[in-house]
């Protein structure tokens, strides 16, 4: 690996910047170079939130990425806005719990996770971006999933229920991708 | 006769041996006096850091003997701010005009007062821009000839004249607030008292304390110095009453 | 110690606590309160100064206050809490005063917008304002250079009795990355302080000032200055170099963001075939003049392109350095867009 980009988008409130936050950690811990870039302004106050994680094995040029390897979007509004900018070859990871409709875009993979059906299955709605973060290492395989894992019981462990609940989805949002795309066909 | 002379009038300590450049009948250096006597009567001239102002007193440095900061037109209360902060054992004081504290640095004082900053402000309102040439300030009174209000301050157009120890003392945080005035011998020696009470406040680490000292321009005003002191307390007393408006002690309130 | 992942406003509040910051004055303004919402939990904790003023006009002149006790004193704003802050720090520089003061750049001019840019170059690198005189200015990249830059700041703010300004972008600012602090501050060895205000116990007082009426003193007060920025021009230059080669035909000059922006897309340039390096101006008063004019010199450089996120402002001190020696090009947005690679 090179230089691997990933963008998180949907509404303020989702966790996105959190869940971004949560791959730089996990990044520093596998010894690479991260840079976390959120969105900031008039815009984090209530409305479409975003961050991109940079991750890189040497050092990381431009934090501004036009065309991220992967996008995750949590809401309709991002879907529209980001979709187009996943790079060719490159992941798009849907909350399909609130987005209702795919891609039309073929030249990259597209992975369909009901995030919010699936936390709120295992007892909170809120952690439906852990979900989304379970699936991108699946899917992407760019980080370890034990240092990930290893990564929520340090930065997320100070409630132990809510621990147990965010590692339990994060297991089910990885199986989930695994078991869609398969080892082999990581991006 | 030599073997029995005892001093009973000097030169305080924190005063320079010097001559001043203030008009004559300007009463600037009366009030540096009455600091210079608080500052040796309470023995804290070698902790104390004076901050000088834009205006006639922009010296003040020459005249009172302890260590000095120069302000910004207005700021003096900012410069006071940062420095207590850093060192709350030292005394910090600063003196001030009225165009510098009433105009310019109106957003200054009233923000250090409002935080209760432990410094001690001495305000000298003459009701004109001194060093200038005698412009309007804003307590300059109504009808009164200055060289921006030729034909006398316009309170339709330009508003009245701010009373700040007034002003400032509506604000909830505890202070030390009261105004005096240095035209008379009686005035002078209560003006001492009450300028020394508030460094003593300080000292104490009690309060913010701000003197407003009614002063004399007659080089500005137009008048002899005998004049001035007339025109003071027929124009300025009616307008400006003397006495404490605030204090940390309920029951000097009057 | 360990890797930490920080946002880059909180960065340099950490770093600057490092470095032995006593005390810290702030005005809110995006894209830089974070660093105002770090300072207020963390030097209460260090029995330190934290002090939110009533403006950035008022904050310029605690600064100036709180800097006149010789310790070590900061403040942190965007562009427009800069533009009020002149004042005090033009009285700072005649009063040679020791602070520092860091810049998160937003677009302007007037209220502007919010997101990142450099178009603060010209206030921050000329003086800012009135007077003869100058700030050292130092640009980060990274969050992690923006600790480096912050710690040293200090330092050379006591070393030359000088305000220090470190501008970053919005993108410094809000960025996280990971940061390593050292365990403990190393400096070289300063002169010892003859001027600042204690008390006037067994010595003569002392007066903090930049008020020289008489035009002599005055004029030797700024000739002395100006021996200050001369020997920080011998003396403080910094500069980094990104694969400057003798088949680079095109020099870029860019600095903090953009010149990692730069990087990115000298890159990619280098797998099409291009062969194009970097310049990056880390100091920007003193600004590399002589060493920019040696690089532009050598015979493969066809082009000297400045890359900004502001107008052309750094353009003209490149054209300064360059003196006509090559053909120049700009490239640059602002108002808060950030080029891409």
């Amino acid at each position: 690996m090179e230089q691997y980009e990933v963008m998180l988008a949907g509404f303020g409130g989702q966790g996105i910047m959190t869940a971004g936050q949560l791959i730089a950690y996990a990044g520093i811990k596998e010894d690479k170079q991260v840079a976390w870039i959120p969105s900031y302004g008039p815009e984090m106050r209530g409305g479409t939130a975003y961050c991109t994680v940079v991750l890189s094995d040497t050092r990381i040029g431009s934090p501004i990425v036009t065309n991220p390897r992967c996008i995750c979007v949590f809401n309709r509004p991002s879907f529209d806005k980001f979709g187009p900018k996943v790079k060719p070859g490159g992941l798009f990871i849907v909350n399909s719990s609130l987005i209702n409709v795919t891609s039309d875009r073929t030249d990259f993979i597209q992975l369909l996770v009901p995030a919010n059906e699936m936390a709120l299955k295992a007892g909170n709605g809120k952690a439906a971006n852990i979900v989304i973060l379970g699936a991108f290492i699946g899917a992407s395989g760019v980080l370890k999933y034990e240092t990930v894992r290893e990564t929520l019981i340090e930065k997320l462990g100070k409630k132990k229920e809510y621990l147990d609940l965010n590692l339990q989805v994060l297991e089910e949002g990885y199986n989930l991708a695994l078991e869609t795309i398969g080892q082999k066909d990581r991006v | 006769m030599a073997n029995h002379s005892n001093t009973i009038f000097s030169r305080p300590e924190a005063l320079y041996d010097t001559v001043t450049h203030y008009c004559p009948g300007c009463t600037h250096g009366v009030i540096h006096r009455l600091v210079a006597e608080s500052l040796d009567e309470l023995g804290v001239r070698e902790r104390t850091v004076g901050v000088a102002p834009v205006g006639c007193s922009v010296l003040a440095y020459n005249y009172i003997n302890c260590d000095f900061m120069e302000a910004a037109h207005g700021r003096a209360p900012a410069l006071a701010t940062g420095f207590k902060r850093m060192r709350p054992d030292m005394i910090v004081f600063t003196y001030q005009g009225d165009g510098d504290l009433a105009s310019i640095g109106m957003g200054e004082i009233v923000h250090a007062a409002n935080r209760g900053e432990k410094i001690t402000v001495i305000f000298v309102n003459n009701a004109i821009y001194g060093m200038t040439g005698g412009q309007m300030a804003p307590t300059t009174l109504a009808n009164q000839i200055t060289t921006t209000s030729p034909n006398g301050r316009n309170v339709t157009d330009t508003g009245y004249p701010i009373r700040i120890a007034e002003l400032l003392a509506t604000l909830q945080t505890p202070g030390y607030i009261e105004r005096v005035a240095v035209h008379t011998p009686q005035h002078i020696i209560h003006a001492k008292k009450v300028i020394r009470r508030a460094f003593k406040y300080q000292v104490e680490n009690r309060c913010f304390s701000l003197i407003e000292v009614l002063s004399t321009c007659p080089t500005n005003w137009g008048y002899t110095p005998g004049e001035a002191i007339k025109w003071l307390e027929d124009n300025m007393r009616p307008y400006f009453p003397l006495g404490c408006f605030k204090t940390p002690d309920v029951k000097e309130v009057r | 110690m360990a890797k930490i992942l920080m946002k880059g406003n909180e960065a340099i509040a950490e770093a600057a606590v490092k470095a032995g910051a006593q005390g810290y004055f702030c005005y809110p303004i995006t894209p830089q309160s974070e660093v105002a919402e770090y300072m207020s939990r963390r030097m209460p904790e260090l029995g330190r100064v934290f002090l939110q003023g009533e403006s950035e006009v008022a904050v310029g002149n605690m600064l100036f206050g709180a800097a006149s006790t010789g310790l070590r004193v900061f403040t942190t704003s965007s562009s427009p809490g800069i533009s009020l802050m002149q004042e005090a720090i033009s009285y700072m520089a005649g009063a040679q005063l020791p602070a520092v003061i860091v810049n998160i750049m937003r677009g302007g001019p007037g209220l502007g917008g919010i997101l990142p840019a450099q178009s603060d170059y010209f206030q921050a690198v000329k003086g800012g304002g009135h007077g003869d005189y100058r700030l050292l200015v130092l640009a980060p990249s990274t969050v992690q250079e923006a600790v480096d830059l912050m710690m040293l700041s200090f330092h050379l703010a006591d070393k030359y009795r000088n305000p220090v300004m470190m501008i970053g972008d919005g993108m410094i600012g809000q960025m996280m990355e990971a940061v390593e602090f050292p365990d403990e501050y190393k400096e070289d060895p300063l002169p010892p302080k003859d001027w600042d205000l204690t008390g006037a116990k067994g010595r003569s007082p002392r007066v903090v000032k930049s008020l020289f009426l008489d035009p002599v003193k005055l004029e030797d007060n700024s000739w002395l200055l100006h021996e200050k920025y001369e020997r920080m021009k011998r003396e403080e230059v910094r500069y980094e170099l990104y694969k400057v080669s003798a088949k680079n035909k095109i020099l870029i000059i860019a600095y903090g963001t953009m010149a990692r922006i730069c990087q990115t897309a000298i890159d990619e340039l280098e797998q099409e075939g291009i062969s194009v390096g970097l310049f990056r101006p880390i100091s920007l008063f003193p600004f590399p003049e002589k060493e920019i004019k040696k690089e532009a010199s050598k015979k493969n450089i066809q082009t000297v392109l400045t890359v900004e996120m502001s107008t052309a402002q750094m353009m003209e001190d490149v054209e300064r350095a360059v003196l006509g020696a090559k053909p120049m090009a700009f490239f640059g947005h602002t108002g808060g867009i950030v080029p891409t690679p």
